[in-house]
């Protein structure tokens, strides 16, 4: 990021936006009402979840008449209550988050190396084939991939089955081979005439320079994983083993008797989420365009 | 000489293949594997409860054209696309408002970004709170206003059900969009900027005749994703209206009833699979379609 002083587009901003210093200072309340007004309508959908998870008694559209109006009893009910299940759908939603990043970074960083590194023969092929899978939509394999997970390899009802297919991300190849090819081939070079392999190469010189890389790819896979819902949807059948997302549409289907509830458990599906964006949002705002190819 | 290269490469081979193992084997299994069978699905009649599937030839096609429900459901999802030159519009305004560094711009571009890492499911559960018929705030903050009288139907009537789940896909991408313009605005060479207003050229004419015409590729992207997206919207329509309205439900859900709703009578993987494939064909010409816009236009513009 460029220091707020040095950057010409606010220059620039203050000569194009007006004639007058007064016109620039209307124009930049404008600018940031503006600002505050979208805030409002991305921000308020979650604040009205929040507020309808704390209003215990009286009409939700009436000014509530005492602080008792409010409480955190929704909860804890509903992450206590055995029957809201939400306790162990949140494990859950953790277990396959962390695997699924895990395993989809993992297999990302391998696959990227010879990519970037090795001349092979097939290479152009083998690159091709990888990003031809980006193009199919989901929908269009989901009922082959169903009858192949759930029957031909038995894993209905499995977290492999739920993880297992969405493990090799074209999205995190293609991310880390970018990453690969920004680092000098001399390294390899070098730590080839030291009598280091391919493999060694990989993990001990490549692998600790795309921390940033394998970054950005963990953090998108983690809210791929704890957002998917058609697919766990489809796999898991026994409640037990449902992920958070799953659980919450059975609690929104199922006759919940207080909203606040249902608003409760909404709350706590996406906290974690947003908290973990919070903190990296360096990461979330800035690695995206790396995706993006300049045509 | 030659001899010794050729086996340098022919090992390097065996170990590049070895690193690449995992991500083909699991894309053939369980990508390649399905697409292909996807395809072969569609010339069949295969229920869920036998593995047997009979070959019917282009039975399941045939029986498509004539399906009202199909050809409801195909209108909606062509409809649909509509969300894509509002998302581009709204996600390009947003971009220009927090382009500059102005103090608190980080703030709210992360605030804005939020809708893009929450759970569909989630932001579902909270725009029914919002447009629920009966207790919605919109409907309840209307009529407080004394707008409206009577509630107005969101989650049933027909057009404003496709209204209501198209303004939660909206709503829900603009952060990530935005992300990509504010890139694609902060690489617009500042060169060219400053020449424009040397030639005291108006903002909305710098924005025009300077800015646009770099942003071509990157408009082209959101709107090769975002309909890509639009396209096999399922989670906020699922969570919306669980298909309570038939006639406001898209492709993409109606292959979901298909092939794995069980209070549907007819139940069947073949012709799920052959409209599956329909929509793959309307995916890929709308992919090559803006493909090819991007080109007129960035020849226009050169």
């Amino acid at each position: 990021m460029t220091n707020k002083q040095q950057d010409p587009r606010m220059y620039l901003m203050r000569i194009t936006d007006s004639s007058s210093p007064q016109m620039h200072k209307l124009m930049l309340v404008l600018r940031y009402l503006l600002m505050i007004f979208v805030t409002a309508i991305m921000v308020g959908p979650f604040l009205w979840l929040a507020y309808l998870s704390v209003r215990m008694t009286g009409n939700i559209y009436t000014w509530p008449e005492a602080w008792s109006d409010f409480s955190l009893r929704s909860y804890l009910f509903v992450w206590n209550t055995p029957e809201m299940n939400i306790k162990p759908a949140f494990i859950n939603s953790v277990v396959v988050a962390i695997v699924s990043v895990a395993t989809t970074v993992l297999v990302a960083s391998l696959a990227a190396y010879p990519l970037a590194r090795l001349e092979f023969f097939g290479k152009r092929i083998v690159f091709m084939f990888i990003l031809c899978t980006l193009m199919v939509p989901f929908q269009l394999y989901m009922i082959p991939l169903f009858r192949l997970v759930t029957q031909d390899l038995r894993l209905a009802n499995t977290y492999t089955g739920v993880i297992l297919p969405f493990v090799a991300s074209v999205f995190g190849i293609y991310l880390i081979k970018q990453f690969y090819e920004t680092i000098p081939v001399d390294l390899d070079e070098a730590a080839r005439v030291d009598g280091a392999g391919e493999f060694r190469l990989w993990w001990q010189i490549l692998l600790p320079m795309t921390k940033p890389a394998m970054g950005t790819l963990a953090i998108f896979s983690f809210v791929g994983s704890w957002s998917n819902f058609l697919w766990p949807l489809l796999v898991l059948q026994a409640d037990e083993k449902m992920t958070l997302p799953v659980q919450i549409v059975q609690l929104s289907g199922a006759f919940v008797d207080r909203i606040s509830y249902l608003a409760a458990g909404s709350v706590i599906a996406i906290v974690p989420v947003i908290l973990f964006f919070l903190f990296l949002q360096k990461w979330f705002l800035g690695g995206l365009t790396l995706g993006s190819v300049k045509g | 000489m030659k001899n010794s290269l050729l086996k340098r490469k022919l090992k390097t081979t065996s170990i590049a293949y070895l690193f690449l193992a995992p991500a083909i084997l699991i894309m053939a299994i369980f990508v390649m594997y399905p697409v292909l069978q996807g395809f072969w699905l569609s010339f069949y009649q295969c229920d869920p409860y036998s593995s047997e599937a009979t070959f019917i030839g282009w039975d399941n096609y045939r029986q498509l054209i004539a399906d009202p429900q199909f050809r409801i459901t195909l209108c909606n999802s062509i409809l649909y696309l509509i969300v894509v030159p509002i998302i581009i519009i709204l996600s390009l305004g947003m971009a220009v408002l927090v382009e500059p560094l102005l103090p608190g711009v980080n703030f709210f571009r992360a605030a804005w970004y939020i809708p893009v890492v929450t759970t569909m499911v989630v932001v579902g559960v909270s725009f029914r709170f919002i447009f629920s018929e009966d207790d919605g705030l919109i409907n309840e903050v209307l009529k407080y206003m004394g707008i409206i009288q009577q509630s107005i139907p969101w989650m049933t009537e027909k057009w404003l059900v496709l209204i209501t789940v198209m303004v939660v896909t909206i709503w829900k991408g603009l952060g990530y969009y935005m992300v990509a313009f504010i890139a694609a605005l902060r690489a617009v060479p500042i060169e060219q900027i400053e020449a424009a207003i040397v030639d005291g050229a108006k903002p909305w004419s710098i924005f025009r005749n300077v800015k646009l015409p770099n942003l071509w590729p990157t408009i082209t992207l959101v709107a090769i994703l975002s309909s890509i997206g639009a396209l096999q919207a399922f989670d906020e329509i699922y969570v919306l209206t669980r298909g309570a309205v038939p006639e406001a439900t898209t492709l993409v859900y109606y292959i979901y009833e298909m092939g794995f709703d069980a209070s549907q009578s007819s139940y069947e993987y073949g012709y799920a699979s052959a409209m599956a494939v329909v929509l793959f064909f309307i995916v890929l010409a709308f992919t090559a379609l803006n493909l090819w816009t991007m080109r007129k236009g960035g020849w226009s513009n050169d």
